[in-house]
């Protein structure tokens, strides 16, 4: 009586185990080969929402499964997930077998190891290293070893403008730092300030730390890989992105909470500022808050008097295949199909992405000034983020230090050049302990 | 019994302030999920200048809510049924046993309250992970691997509260019945559970809440397949837009649900806590 | 803690009635152990197994370059730990300063959420019209899944566009500029407040279960002998309610430590100092920085640490309550 009673709840309970047990997705199943093929995606979330994302790649996947008969599943995730969500599978091994990630994190991501280098014939296999822009290509990974990563869709950072605000106050586009401080200085009047930042955004303020101390020719990084965050080019190149609202006080103090770029777009958009620094994809978010195309223009960052001509870091999103992959071949047709001219065309076009492809024109807006302009940033006044493996590293420990100082400045306090060092030398140290 | 003044100028004041801190932010929820996206961008307002409930409509579009929701019903269901079974087996024993070891399942049961979520994070995915290449059985990405840690989760209070009022009922009721012919597993079903039900709709209470709010695993856990609202509540934040309005009125809608089901068993709650966790 | 005292007592019980029913009991001897065998499996595979891993890793050089091969992964020994409690350097000084702030979080939450529900419980303990309407209205925070209420304070405690200023600054008029609430140091005020609006509900649910097991004559004798409402609760509700207060203290201690959640939802990925609480800051050290070995040595520094104070409070407690 008692073990059949037992034995009854037992059953109930393992029944209901396996009634949940098929529920759910499966990730990196099927075969090799490849017809019948099945390949797991995972996409960054480009568009205004992880739906539209869906929209947007859903068509070309179906193509892709039409030319190849290979199937992929598609996952796209949140930017709050990726990293997460990478390095659990890096960990694990269990793993998609195509998927996107940042630009900026390839060398740091191509020092686990758990991704596929592309070596020559993988290159051939995806139609040739040549079909990609060269910039855009140097971001793969680790100068002098095969990249584990292809360039997808590229990003530039550019200075947009308000057209209508700068022609009631009689002013051109800035083209040097001054005269962009100088205009800023003159926009700004009661709730209005000539610019915004996202400085609550440890992502973005690592971005401008290194384009601002790259202006000064300054490096993160020593030829050997060695973090050298304290040198004057670094701090001055600081200080100066840092008075923007500490003694120029032209961006509202506010922005210190502004944890993402959109916050600051918004603000842009409407017409609390008169300049917003924004990479290119930026154009859908204006639109969306009512502000049409041709009330904005784009110039190039503006360097200082005498500074290097350095408007942006090499942004925008790469492709790498897991190593452990079972698909390699299908994973390589796919690459291939994602980042040839059609699909480019397509894409680049929904997601505001520049070419990555060589000779293509960019399809992300119709404003032909406007393409050339970002074009010209990307080709020509661009330089990667730190091609290191503490690349990661650099952006959130100096990131971070920077969110710290423009809560301070906004708060009232004072940071100075001294105090900019101290912060960059913990920095330093977490990330030399980290090494 | 009169009231003093003093006690009664306590009580109001008492009650008054928590009803303000209690509800401000009930309210600032409620009123913001009826806004058009550019009101909430903007200067706050204690009531909308423009009344909508277009967020309503556009949430279940930005994010696939409606899936989620039914993710986080099932897991949360099945977890909180489960762990009752699990915690009535293993109360049941610690309540009415004396066994070698009783002590030490106890303390280290209760222990792992003091474990930080972090320090096994990792790991539980790298077991999940093991588990699956050994024996087939996918749980990361599936709602399976959910259920089996959030059950997990709240086994530890349950158990101590069910044994807490296991105990608190008379052994003669099931030493009567096994006089009557019951086997211990007959006498638990049949008188004990009967009697202890105000304990076990506490111990439910406990779990399902546990489950529907957890949101550190569910981030490493979960997929598209199986991502649970703790977690889907932060996609409205996307890289163009943050939807106030939406994330807002999605937050009303995950809410309603639970916290009806808790108002409506809060005796039971109540009732089981004190006779069991609080005696 | 009470379950174990009574049990204690039932299973004296137990061997009193050993003689006379010697073959049943010894046929299932194994039954008890059949009961918990599901449970033991789920601690083993979710809690027990992963922490034992979890203290390996803290013994592991484990940066990106071993994660994705733990086999090659060298062993450092204690080198993680040394990091980690080296005060001198940025990772120690990190690590000292977040847990001194998640002490004096820890201090304040349990501290006032414990006064804040003993409050209400008192208050409410009395029958009156209305008394229904606000238990189930104060109840609602703690029903509330997590994640909502604490994204609706982070929207409130915005700068330009939240509530909170709204109220000081443009419904009550008050003079100077908008705070900051969710950067700088007021970071740590806005975190202890909604952890504070999150956690009293549980306290106040706690106690009035409590004081619903004090039988009311007692205070009507006490009444009767003249007692003031503010010595009635010192002299009969705090002493009645000593083994709530006793369990409640503890596991509100170690949720509070603990938390997670309320700094994760409230201050998303770029966390101000100020609100720097410990789990949050070894989740950054580990995930952020690739470190796993490293936020491994600081999780099993902080659990060292909490499994010392609740053993210590245990023990302090029971040994008061055996002298009583």
């Amino acid at each position: 009586m008692k073990i059949r009673t037992f034995a009854a709840a037992a059953a109930i309970a393992a029944l209901a185990v396996t009634a949940t047990g098929c529920s759910g997705g499966t990730t990196n199943s099927g075969s090799t080969g490849g017809s019948g093929t099945t390949l797991t995606y995972w996409a960054s979330n480009q568009g205004t929402s992880l739906e539209n994302d869906k929209e947007v790649l859903t068509p070309e996947l179906k193509k892709f499964q039409d030319e190849t008969g290979i199937k992929v599943n598609l996952e796209v995730i949140g930017w709050n997930d990726l990293q997460t969500r990478i390095q659990t599978a890096v960990t694990s091994g269990q793993a998609p077998d195509v998927l996107n990630i940042g630009n900026t994190w390839a060398a740091s991501l191509q020092s686990t190891g758990a991704f596929m280098p592309f070596d020559s014939a993988a290159f051939t296999a995806i139609g040739g290293k040549d079909k990609f822009v060269k910039t855009a290509m140097d971001t793969g990974g680790v100068p002098g070893q095969d990249p584990t990563s292809v360039p997808l869709y590229g990003l530039a950072y550019g200075l947009y403008y308000n057209k209508a605000m700068f022609k009631d106050a009689g002013l051109t586009p800035p083209t040097t730092w001054e005269e962009m401080v100088t205009d800023a200085k003159k926009l700004t009047t009661g709730s209005v300030h000539g610019m915004t930042l996202a400085a609550g955004s440890y992502t973005e303020n690592s971005h401008f730390a290194f384009i601002n101390a790259a202006q000064n020719g300054a490096e993160f990084f020593d030829a050997s890989g060695k973090p050298t965050f304290t040198s004057d080019g670094v701090v001055n190149g600081i200080a100066r992105y840092l008075d923007l609202m500490q003694t120029d006080k032209v961006v509202d103090p506010g922005n210190a909470q502004y944890d993402n770029g959109t916050k600051a777009i918004n603000d842009f958009a409407n017409g609390k500022a008169a300049m917003v620094l924004s990479q290119n994809n930026a154009n859908s978010s204006i639109a969306s808050q009512g502000m049409k195309d041709n009330q904005f223009g784009v110039v190039a960052f503006p360097a200082p008097a005498g500074g290097k001509d350095i408007a942006t870091m090499v942004a925008g999103i790469n492709m790498s295949i897991f190593k452990n992959t079972k698909n390699k071949d299908a994973a390589l047709k796919f690459v291939k199909f994602m980042t040839s001219k059609d699909t480019q065309n397509t894409l680049d076009k929904s997601f505001a992405a520049l070419p990555v492809l060589a000779g293509v024109t960019p399809t992300f807006t119709t404003d032909s000034a406007l393409a050339k302009t970002f074009e010209d940033i990307y080709a020509n006044k661009s330089k990667p983020l730190p091609l290191v493996s503490a690349e990661d590293q650099f952006e959130s420990t100096v990131g971070k230090a920077m969110n710290q100082m423009f809560a301070t400045v906004a708060s009232g306090g004072t940071v100075s050049k001294a105090d900019i060092k101290a912060a960059l030398t913990t920095a330093q140290q977490a990330v030399e302990a980290a090494g | 019994m009169r009231e003093t003044t003093g006690a009664k100028s306590f009580r109001i004041a008492t009650i008054a302030i928590l009803s303000i801190f209690t509800i401000v932010p009930i309210w600032v929820m409620v009123i913001s999920g009826l806004k058009p996206l550019k009101d909430v961008q903007g200067a706050f307002s204690w009531w909308p200048k423009t009344l909508t409930i277009q967020p309503y409509i556009d949430m279940w579009q930005t994010v696939p809510l409606g899936n989620y929701f039914v993710n986080s019903v099932i897991v949360s269901s099945v977890a909180t049924v489960l762990s009752l079974i699990i915690a009535i087996f293993a109360s049941y024993a610690i309540s009415r046993y004396n066994f070698r070891g009783r002590s030490v399942f106890s303390t280290t049961v209760l222990s792992t309250q003091m474990l930080p979520g972090v320090l096994f994070l990792l790991p539980l995915f790298l077991i999940f992970v093991n588990i699956n290449t050994n024996f087939g059985v996918q749980l990361v990405g599936t709602r399976t691997g959910l259920i089996i840690t959030y059950l997990t989760f709240s086994l530890p209070f349950s158990i101590w509260m069910l044994a807490g009022y296991f105990d608190g009922i008379p052994r003669e009721l099931d030493e009567a019945a096994k006089v009557d012919g019951c086997g211990p597993m007959r006498a638990l079903i049949t008188v004990i559970l009967p009697t202890a039900r105000p304990g076990l709709v506490a111990v439910a209470i406990y779990s399902f809440m546990t489950s529907w709010g957890e949101v550190l695993f569910a981030s490493v856990m979960t997929t598209d397949a199986n991502r649970t609202l703790a977690v889907g509540l932060q996609l409205y934040s996307t890289q163009t837009n943050v939807y106030w309005n939406q994330i807002m009125a999605a937050s009303v809608v995950v809410s309603i649900p639970i916290v009806i089901g808790f108002l409506l068993l809060q005796k039971n709650f109540v009732a089981g806590l004190t006779a069991g966790a609080v005696k | 803690m009470s379950a174990t005292t009574t049990t204690r007592k039932s299973g004296a019980a137990d061997k009193a009635a050993r003689g006379g029913k010697r073959k049943t009991r010894k046929a299932g001897w194994w039954l008890p152990y059949a009961l918990l065998a599901p449970a033991v499996v789920f601690e083993l595979v979710i809690h027990v197994i992963p922490m034992a891993t979890g203290i390996w890793m803290s013994f592991l050089k484990l940066t990106k370059m071993y994660i994705s091969n733990w086999g090659n992964a060298p062993v450092t020994g204690l080198k993680n730990y040394q990091i980690a409690l080296d005060f001198n350097s940025a990772i120690g000084a990190g690590l000292l300063k977040s847990f001194l702030i998640t002490a004096a979080f820890t201090i304040l939450v349990v501290g006032i959420s414990w006064g804040l529900g003993m409050a209400a419980a008192v208050a409410l303990q009395k029958s009156f019209f209305g008394r229904g309407f606000f238990r189930t209205l104060f109840l609602i925070p703690y029903a509330l899944p997590m994640y909502a209420g604490v994204i609706a304070w982070k929207f409130m405690l915005q700068k330009d566009n939240g509530a909170i200023n709204h109220f000081f600054f443009d419904n009550l008029g008050l003079p100077g500029a908008r705070p900051f609430w969710l950067i700088g140091d007021n970071a740590f005020w806005a975190v202890v407040i909604v952890a504070i609006w999150r956690l009293w509900p549980f306290a106040f649910l706690m106690l009035m279960a409590g004081l619903q097991s004090i039988p009311n004559d007692v205070y009507e004798a006490s009444a009767v002998d003249g007692a003031k409402p503010l010595r009635q609760w010192s002299s009969i509700t705090l002493p009645m309610l000593r083994p709530v207060n006793m369990v409640l203290l503890l596991v509100m201690f170690l949720w509070t430590f603990n938390d997670f959640n309320t700094p994760f939802v409230l201050f998303g990925g770029s966390q101000p100092p100020a609100g720097d609480l410990i789990s949050f800051h070894i989740y950054n050290a580990s995930f952020l920085t690739w470190n796993f070995g490293s936020g491994a040595a600081m999780s099993v520094l902080l659990l060292l640490f909490l499994l010392i104070v609740s053993g210590i409070y245990l023990l302090f407690m029971n040994r008061r309550k055996d002298r009583a």
